[in-house]
């Protein structure tokens, strides 16, 4: 058979995201990384909560399963629990997977069962009409919270890592060049892989990433991460992140200032959880790429090491296990 | 006291005493040796969802009633005619319960002013007169076990605890029946510990040489009860718990399809995943998920799978889970979900039975969204009873409710092994290498679409909770398509009628009263209605298997009575339902104190309905798979 491009991912269902939506871009990305990385339609499942990024599976030409607000995790637990063979992605937002499910995926992060979660954060409701999230930030103005949201937010990233998850990347949805190839990272993290997506959702939350994603500065807010380099940025590539062993945190240096020289600056270790806190914390620039990428043994091949598909007893000889009163004659 | 018990075809004994005491393990100690013994039984296990209540306390008393004897026995017995109590407390908490001529056994040691505040008493029972009326022995029972495990050297403590074994031994003397099951328990369960092993096995011999050669048979005769009429078969000793694990895992091998079994522990329902993770061999793979939610959740994914997905709660769980469900009849999903029922509303009584959530297995969702019901009646039905809700699953692609409830899943009594091979086998809708039905494309008679699970190339779709195109599956807000789609899902389980057995009459005769109603109270009500029938009542008794949808021919077998009787544990659930779906009229009897009913308080109501017809004659009919169990 010959190779399947990303058109042969997409389905042939109308798409119904507004227009402009930085969903397209993800799904485009999805398409992409099926293809680029080999996925098999019949063995792959897309499960998803409720939501604006949650109507993905229909838009995917794989086996789908578009379930209820919260819950796709437990769904897509069930399908690979089920059948470890398959190749199980999860797509949720910040309110279906931190607001109503956040129980799911922190159980799912725990158990690091071989799941490939996308989680789009626009850091707002969005098919439910622009409601503060509870990724939004403090003063968010919304219809339920018109003179700004005084809740505090939660970061997707030290949820992820405070749960034990063994992979969390970050990317921004019109990273259409490094989304395919990241997603692939995650899907071949065996194990719970967590990506952010800072999503753009143009109609409730219209440009709320630009602080970081906007193209023009994103050099200078964004630091690509990669395992066993210096964390290095800016558009000269001169910043760099020094860790201050004093207050335990990363500060942006510049290389020449200060006496700063390349040696000061950390090396990135995607296996350390504590580096990668430190990282998936950081704002401006806010950290992209791998963050933490650890190996602990999946759930799912965990659970079946101790169990076996074949049926070894018969009810035949079940039946009779108790304690027996035999009344036939002698 | 010769008199008392000799003569009696049966018995009832309620053990009781502080929720630490082993009374449970007494109680079905008893049970094993009372079935070896060829009696017919059935037990009540009744404790406090405290695990370890402060001791002495009248909330924390446990108790465990069984009533065994060579009769058929479908009732742990209305009234114990022993009770043996440990503890002050479990003395009084069961005085309301004896008849008058209750024999009572009592820990004589027990009975200190310390342990008579702990339950609330100002005065000492056993002298002032409050058991006049009843036949009261007191033993040393702690004392005088004691005494018999002191020369194995163990602590006061340690040794006090044996006296469950002490009273268990006595009792089994009492009633003649063999001390073999509970010393091969002891030494199966104790194996590592030969101190303790020893120390339960003095214990339960002194017990029994205590009535065999002191004062107290003078008092204590043994009574020898007569071997049950039983049918020349295997039985064995089953709760409802296990025998619905089995059933389930027979389920999954007659439809060659594994299972997920995917729950959240609560009481009374956690004993169901306890029993299926020790039948993890047999096609059965289990998962305790982080919440009820969960739990549906990750059982409707396995289905999706190709797995058949089975989950579990009482009726706070079920509660939670009703989103999910309506997400399984939506995307025409097969599912068991087995609700133990418990007492409500909210937390309730966790350990105390009801059969309060027939509304919410019926009508509990949101949109029309109708599934199939079906209720177990016995623990020995429950076999029965989870392969038929696993076979309408499967026949029709839809999810199913399995009512049972607290009293059934503890309760024991004995199952006649049944011939498993003559089962037969359960057909799914896995495709084949053949089929080129469309996965939506719906079977006329069942209206169950394809089990379509991924890793078939032919057959890649996508489901969801979004109405869909009744034909294609696709996301569809087309007005006629949503009538089409509430009309397929209706019909859906209308169409599980066309596939049940016609009701029948469990016994009786049609014409006078019918008693009409499902669940646990069947045991109850089939020696109600067997004592009225004896009388020459004009009555008879109808167990449903099926609440929804409803025998076809209900209505019909219905208008044959002039009478009709609901008895339930609730205010009236099924009395509702036969109004809403036959526009009958119904007598309703209901009680909700988290215990059985009662056969007297049926029999009574049943009598106020009932003429006395002069040449009638009682007719037994034994439904199929039920009732096989004796002569």
């Amino acid at each position: 058979m010959n190779a399947l491009t990303f058109k042969d991912f997409a389905t042939d269902q109308e798409v119904r995201w507004c227009p402009g939506c930085g969903d397209y871009a993800i799904l485009k990305s999805v398409h992409k990384a099926l293809a680029e990385g080999g996925s098999v339609p019949e063995k792959t499942v897309f499960v998803s909560g409720i939501g604006c990024s949650s109507r993905l599976p229909y838009y995917v030409n794989t086996y789908g399963f578009h379930t209820i607000h919260g819950r796709a995790p437990a769904f897509a637990t069930g399908v690979k629990l089920a059948n470890p063979e398959l190749e199980v992605w999860v797509v949720t937002g910040d309110g279906d997977g931190l607001s109503i499910g956040g129980n799911h995926l922190l159980h799912t992060l725990r158990r690091n069962i071989d799941l490939n979660i996308l989680l789009f954060n626009n850091e707002i409701y969005g098919l439910t009409k622009g409601q503060y999230s509870p990724t939004s930030r403090p003063g968010t103005h919304s219809p339920t919270s018109p003179a700004g949201s005084v809740e505090a937010p939660l970061a997707p990233g030290q949820f992820a890592i405070g749960a034990g998850a063994t992979f969390f990347a970050r990317c921004v949805d019109i990273d259409q060049k490094t989304m395919p190839s990241l997603f692939n990272e995650a899907k071949n993290h065996k194990g719970s892989s967590f990506v952010e997506i800072l999503q753009n959702c143009i109609v409730y939350n219209k440009d709320v990433f630009d602080d970081v994603a906007a193209k023009k500065t994103a050099a200078d807010t964004q630091i690509h991460v990669r395992h066993g380099e210096p964390l290095l940025y800016g558009a000269d590539n001169d910043k760099g992140l020094r860790l201050n062993t004093r207050t335990l945190s990363l500060e942006c240096v510049t290389i020449g200032e200060d006496d700063v020289t390349l040696d000061d600056i950390q090396v990135h270790d995607e296996t350390n959880p504590t580096l990668a806190l430190l990282l998936a914390n950081l704002h401006l620039p806010t950290a992209m790429g791998v963050i933490l990428r650890t190996e602990r043994v999946a759930f799912d091949e965990s659970y079946w090491s101790i169990r076996t598909h074949e049926r070894r007893q018969r009810v035949e000889q079940l039946l009779r296990t108790g304690n027996m009163l035999d009344r036939r004659p002698k | 006291m010769e008199q008392q018990l000799g003569g009696k075809i049966s018995h009832v004994i309620r053990f009781a005493g502080d929720s630490g005491d082993g009374i449970q393990l007494q109680g079905q100690q008893f049970t094993v040796a009372s079935a070896m013994s060829g009696h017919d039984l059935s037990t009540l296990p009744d404790f406090p969802a405290e695990i370890r209540a402060p001791a002495g306390t009248r909330y924390g008393v446990s108790a465990f009633q069984i009533q065994f004897g060579g009769d058929r026995i479908t009732t742990p017995g209305d009234a114990p005619d022993v009770l043996i109590a440990f503890n002050p407390a479990a003395l009084v908490v069961n005085l309301g319960n004896l008849k008058a001529e209750s024999l009572i056994l009592v820990d004589a040691n027990a009975f200190t002013t310390q342990r008579l505040k702990r339950a609330d008493l100002l005065s000492n029972p056993l002298e002032d007169g409050t058991l006049d009326s009843y036949q009261v022995v007191p033993i040393e029972i702690s004392n005088l076990t004691v005494e018999a495990v002191k020369p194995l050297g163990l602590g006061t403590k340690d040794a006090g605890r044996c006296k469950n074994f002490w009273a268990l031994g006595l009792i089994l003397w009492m009633f003649d029946q063999p001390r073999e099951p509970t010393r091969d328990w002891i030494n199966q369960k104790f194996a590592g510990n030969a101190q303790i092993r020893d120390a339960n096995l003095v214990a339960l011999d002194a017990g029994h040489a205590y009535g065999e050669n002191t004062e107290v048979a003078q008092i204590l005769h043994q009574a020898h009860t007569p071997q049950a009429p039983l049918e020349s078969v295997e039985y064995r000793t089953i709760t409802g718990a296990e025998n619905l694990a089995l059933g389930l895992v027979a389920a999954g091998e007659l439809a060659d399809t594994e299972l997920m079994f995917c729950s959240y522990p609560i009481t009374p329902a956690s004993s169901l995943l306890h029993h299926l993770v020790g039948l993890e061999e047999a096609g059965v793979a289990t998962f305790q998920a982080e919440d009820e939610i969960a739990a549906v959740c990750a059982a409707i994914g396995a289905s999706y799978a190709g797995k058949l997905g089975i989950t579990s709660s009482s009726g706070p769980g079920v509660a939670l889970k009703m989103e999910a469900l309506g997400l399984a009849v939506a995307t025409e999903l097969p599912l068991v979900l087995v609700n133990s029922q418990r007492a409500g509303p909210s937390t309730g009584m966790p350990t105390k039975t009801e059969q309060s959530d027939l509304y919410q297995a019926v009508y509990g969702r949101n949109g029309d969204t109708p599934l199939p019901v079906v209720a177990a009646r016995s623990p020995a039905d429950c076999f029965d009873a989870a392969i038929e809700a696993v076979r309408i699953a499967l026949r029709h692609m839809t999810p199913v409710i399995l009512l049972t409830d607290g009293y059934i899943a503890n309760a024991s009594e004995l199952w006649p092994i049944p011939d498993f091979s003559s089962y037969p086998a359960i057909k799914t809708q896995k495709p084949t290498a053949e089929t080129e039905q469309a996965v939506f494309e719906r079977q006329p008679d069942t209206m169950a679409r394809l089990w379509a699970a991924p890793g078939d190339a032919r057959f890649i779709h996508r489901v969801g909770g979004i109405e869909k195109d009744v034909d294609t599956g696709n996301i569809s807000y087309d007005a006629a398509n949503h009538q089409a789609m509430t009309d397929v899902r209706s019909q859906k389980v209308a169409s599980v009628a066309d596939f049940i057995a016609p009701q029948t009459i469990d016994q009786g005769v049609t014409g006078g009263v019918a008693v009409v109603a499902w669940g646990s109270t069947y045991g109850t009500l089939y020696k109600a209605v067997k004592d009225a029938l004896a009388q020459g009542e004009q009555v008879a008794h109808i167990h449903l298997r099926h609440i929804n949808p409803l025998p076809a021919n209900l209505g019909e077998l219905l208008a044959g009575f002039e009478t009709i009787i609901v008895p339930e544990l609730n205010t009236g659930q099924l009395a509702t339902l036969l109004r809403d779906k036959l526009n009958v009229q119904v007598e309703q009897f209901n009680k909700v104190t988290g215990q059985p009913l009662n056969v007297a308080e049926v029999r009574t109501f049943i009598s106020k309905f009932a003429s006395r017809g002069k040449t009638l004659k009682p007719q037994e009919q034994v439904p199929a798979g039920a009732g096989r169990r004796l002569i």
